[in-house]
């Protein structure tokens, strides 16, 4: 098995960063992605994307090209369209390309998975023609491909507000935004609004959607309360309530994209069991961290949105810091040298990411969001129901291991991705105990399922 | 006669032993320092078998295999066993002459449940077989069930029986007090008239407080187990050389376990899956049904189990106190034993002969000259 000095896995804003900074430090990095393409979520498909009109991806995006040319250097071992399936506490990495299993080791790791879209079990959620905002906007990064429009776009959050605007410019007709953030929630945020002004330019492209929005005529309905989705075998129809009003209203629409905010993707984390903390302002878990941004295993670091939502900005800032915290690990810099040279990388996080307590009051998901009904799915792998796990509360199950022995709920293909936060925060509220002690799933490698001969062919290699 | 009970460890002997010491009429608490089933009872692969049990253990085997299919009546609750046979694979002429050995050596002993299974026979039972194997050995009756819907089942009986269950509490001290014992964990004291150890890998402390060292290693015998495939396969497949056992389950998922071992980490009280292992399984699988190949694995993981160094369980009085039980150290092979450890534990606690013999469990054996170990496997 070959030890690398500093192996990164993600190749986002917070991946490239750290790579490009340690390759400053005499470190040459091993850069792990999963995609075909670098980039992430927020840069995706960046270099083939067939959407040539500048336009309708905004600046931001675009400002992602500086941090993927730096992937070019010769130095960094880049390998895109690989697979992550195992990682231990002794920093053994298991690979997955082309077929081939191949297990590498390292000194360092930083951890750059970024983030996923917190779930938003609605009754009906798992309709076809029902998806979220972000799976709506990869479709459309990647490969230029639009839903069937009419839209309809429901819930809360920036990404929600900025796909409705690059749909717009995409020319797709959006039929509605159900907005689901509380009237009273505006004024709860208020406060905060000083602080945020620190990160201005963020504050005011948000603005700047609204204003947009506001131009083309969507309609924007707001204080949505309840949410449904409906239709036989697809979905037909959305229906919805406002705040004090007690009457369904109904909208025909093929396409229902839902959003609720995202959440720090702690599947890799969660599987080596390191140390993590229920945040109670972002309502998710995230690995608690140190100043260098390492994790309580030694050797391993998590930059950008899996140590916490901070946004893409944030996260490169991050990735920079965490290469610094390599360098000091590896040796290449004196603790002297990397405090200094992270003095400013910390000054410009402070200032980027003091809008995020205006915008997670702001839009702090509400609980019927979060949780769902007794009919609705929340394990969508193995069809287990809100209703199922309050069930077993009430049998005694105290956490989700417990759940999981019982109903299967998060043992299917997707590992427990989509539904883990959710049965941490059922059992929580029908146990009347925190998130904190209800706890989380025991997360098992692979990560991502691979075949038995593909394992099989690792033992043959030694 | 004591009165009051404490049970240390919530695993399904733990759980075993508190079913029929309330039923009894003791006063019974069981103390586990995470919950119960967390462990081998929760997690283990399964397994309901009575084929190629060491001889020690074949009667209480088959008791206890009585029990499994009475499991209801005794639990409210079938605990998922299905009983849909055992079979041993013989992979080449010398897992064959293996298997003739083992089968005539249960016969010898006057037993009857194992049987040979001539290479027609085997493909009969099992079409997806790869072409190469001379024969097997079966054991019909015997099958799998649901690890921890076991425990939990006979832990809520346990309850309903009277028996208190504290989770989340680690005895970090033992004392000798006015004819029993007192436990301590942090703040709290637990009184006892009788103890009974059933902490399975964490047993050898207490041995060790006990004055009664014991030859037990913590192993992680690791299982993976892959997405649902259209049913091929009924009973439960060993092999006999190499350490494996396969099973589907109704939903089409395949486990795959058998005794290869991952790594304990007895400071977090977890165990860890390691690819060498894992590999060696896929590759055992993947040659003994091919079509496994492309067969995706959605979840590896390992449990932590006592192993002794002879391989079978202590079970019976303290050699050094008379309010000592011990019921630890099945080796990775207790989970079908677990229905008729309660019993025993009864009868000894009520100081009844044992109707099922025990002598060869005896923690004794390891104060004279180590017994050879067997060369057949015993695992799971």
């Amino acid at each position: 098995m070959i030890t690398h000095d500093l192996v990164i896995l993600g190749a986002g804003p917070a991946g490239m960063a750290a790579a490009a900074t340690a390759l400053k430090h005499d470190i040459t990095p091993v850069i792990i992605d999963e995609q075909p393409a670098a980039g992430g979520q927020i840069y995706r498909a960046l270099e083939r994307t067939p959407l040539r009109g500048r336009h309708i991806l905004d600046e931001e995006y675009w400002s992602g090209e500086s941090l993927i040319n730096g992937l070019a250097d010769q130095r960094i071992d880049y390998r895109p369209a690989t697979m992550v399936w195992q990682l231990t506490r002794q920093r053994e990495v298991g690979l997955l390309h082309d077929d081939k299993v191949e297990m590498i080791r390292a000194r360092h790791i930083i951890l750059a998975t970024g983030a996923m879209e917190r779930p938003m079990p609605i009754p009906g959620w798992t309709l076809p023609g029902v998806m979220t905002a972000g799976s709506g906007q990869i479709l459309l990064k990647s490969s230029g491909v639009v839903p069937q429009a009419p839209v309809v776009l429901a819930g809360c959050g920036p990404l929600l507000l900025l796909l409705a605007v690059q749909y717009l410019r995409a020319g797709v007709e959006v039929a509605a935004i159900l907005d689901t953030t509380p009237r009273n929630r505006y004024c709860a945020a208020l406060k905060y609004v000083p602080g945020a002004l620190r990160n201005a330019s963020t504050l005011l492209k948000g603005v700047g959607l609204l204003r947009e929005l506001r131009r083309a005529g969507v309609r924007h309905i707001r204080d949505v309360s309840a949410l449904r989705a409906e239709g036989s075998g697809q979905l037909e129809r959305v229906l919805w309530k406002q705040q004090g009003d007690d009457q369904w209203q109904t909208l025909e629409t093929p396409t229902l994209l839902l959003h609720q905010g995202v959440i720090p993707n702690t599947q890799i984390t969660r599987a080596v069991d390191c140390h993590h903390e229920w945040d109670e302002q972002q309502l998710a878990w995230r690995p608690c961290l140190d100043e260098w941004l390492n994790t309580d295993i030694q050797g391993l670091a998590v930059a950008g949105d899996g140590g916490g939502i901070v946004g893409a900005k944030a996260a490169a800032m991050q990735g920079q810091l965490a290469g610094l915290g390599a360098a000091l690990a590896l040796g290449k810099l004196t603790l002297a040298n990397s405090t200094e040279r992270a003095q400013s990388i910390r000054k410009a996080l402070a200032r980027d990411t003091a809008i995020r307590p205006f915008l997670d009051v702001l839009y702090r998901p509400a609980k019927q969001w979060r949780l769902p009904d007794d009919d609705t799915l929340a394990c969508r792998c193995e069809e287990v129901t809100g209703g199922e796990i309050r069930r077993m509360a009430k049998m005694g199950c105290r956490g989700p291991n417990q759940t999981k022995s019982f109903t299967r709920c998060g043992m299917g293909p997707c590992q427990g991705r989509m539904c883990g936060i959710t049965v941490s925060e059922l059992l929580a509220d029908a146990n009347q105990q925190s998130v904190e002690e209800t706890g989380y799933y025991r997360l098992r490698p692979p990560f991502k399922p691979i075949t038995l001969g593909q394992l099989a062919k690792a033992a043959e290699e030694g | 006669m004591p009165r009051r009970v404490v049970v240390v460890g919530a695993g399904f002997h733990g759980c075993s032993a508190a079913l029929r010491l309330s039923n009894q009429g003791y006063e019974v608490t069981v103390i586990d320092k995470a919950y119960a089933g967390r462990h081998a009872s929760g997690v283990n692969a399964g397994g309901v078998r009575r084929l190629g049990r060491h001889p020690a253990e074949i009667p209480l085997a088959i008791a206890a295999w009585e029990r499994w299919l009475n499991m209801t009546s005794i639990v409210g609750d079938d605990c998922g066993f299905r009983p849909v046979g055992q079979i041993k694979v013989a992979e080449n002429d010398n897992d064959m002459a293996t298997l003739i050995e083992r089968e005539c050596q249960v016969r010898n002993l006057g037993f009857c449940h194992e049987t040979l299974l001539s290479r027609d026979e085997l493909y009969k039972r099992l079409p997806a077989l790869a072409s190469h194997c001379p024969g097997g050995l079966a054991c019909d009756g015997d099958g799998y069930a649901n690890p921890y819907r076991t425990v939990t089942a006979w832990r809520r009986e346990a309850e309903r029986q009277g028996a208190c269950f504290r989770e989340g509490i680690e005895i970090t001290a033992l004392e000798p007090k006015s004819n029993g014992w007192q436990l301590s964990s942090g703040g709290e004291r637990f009184d006892a008239d009788l103890l009974v150890n059933c902490a399975g890998a964490w047993a050898g402390e207490f041995c060790k407080w006990l004055g009664e060292p014991v030859p037990l290693t913590a192993e992680a015998p690791m299982l993976m187990i892959t997405e649902r495939l259209s049913p091929f396969l009924g009973t439960v497949v060993g092999a006999t050389s190499r350490p494996l056992s396969f099973k589907q389950f109704e939903n089409g998922t395949v486990l795959i376990g058998g005794g290869v071992r991952g790594v304990v980490d007895l400071a977090r009280h977890v165990a860890e899956t390691r690819l060498g292992g894992l590999a060696e399984n896929a590759d055992t699988v993947v040659s003994l049904f091919p079509f496994m190949k492309e067969a995706r694995i959605m979840r590896t993981w390992a449990g932590v189990e006592a192993v002794m160094r002879d391989h079978i369980p202590v079970i019976g009085l303290s050699s050094q106190h008379d309010n000592v039980i011990h019921a630890f150290g099945f080796s990775a092979h207790g989970y079908q034993l677990g229905p008729i450890t309660g019993e025993i534990v009864a009868d000894l606690a009520m100081e009844r002969e044992p109707k099922l013999p025990i002598t060869p469990f005896s923690i004794q054996r390891f104060q004279t000259p180590c017994p050879k170990q067997d060369e057949f496997t015993y695992a799971n």
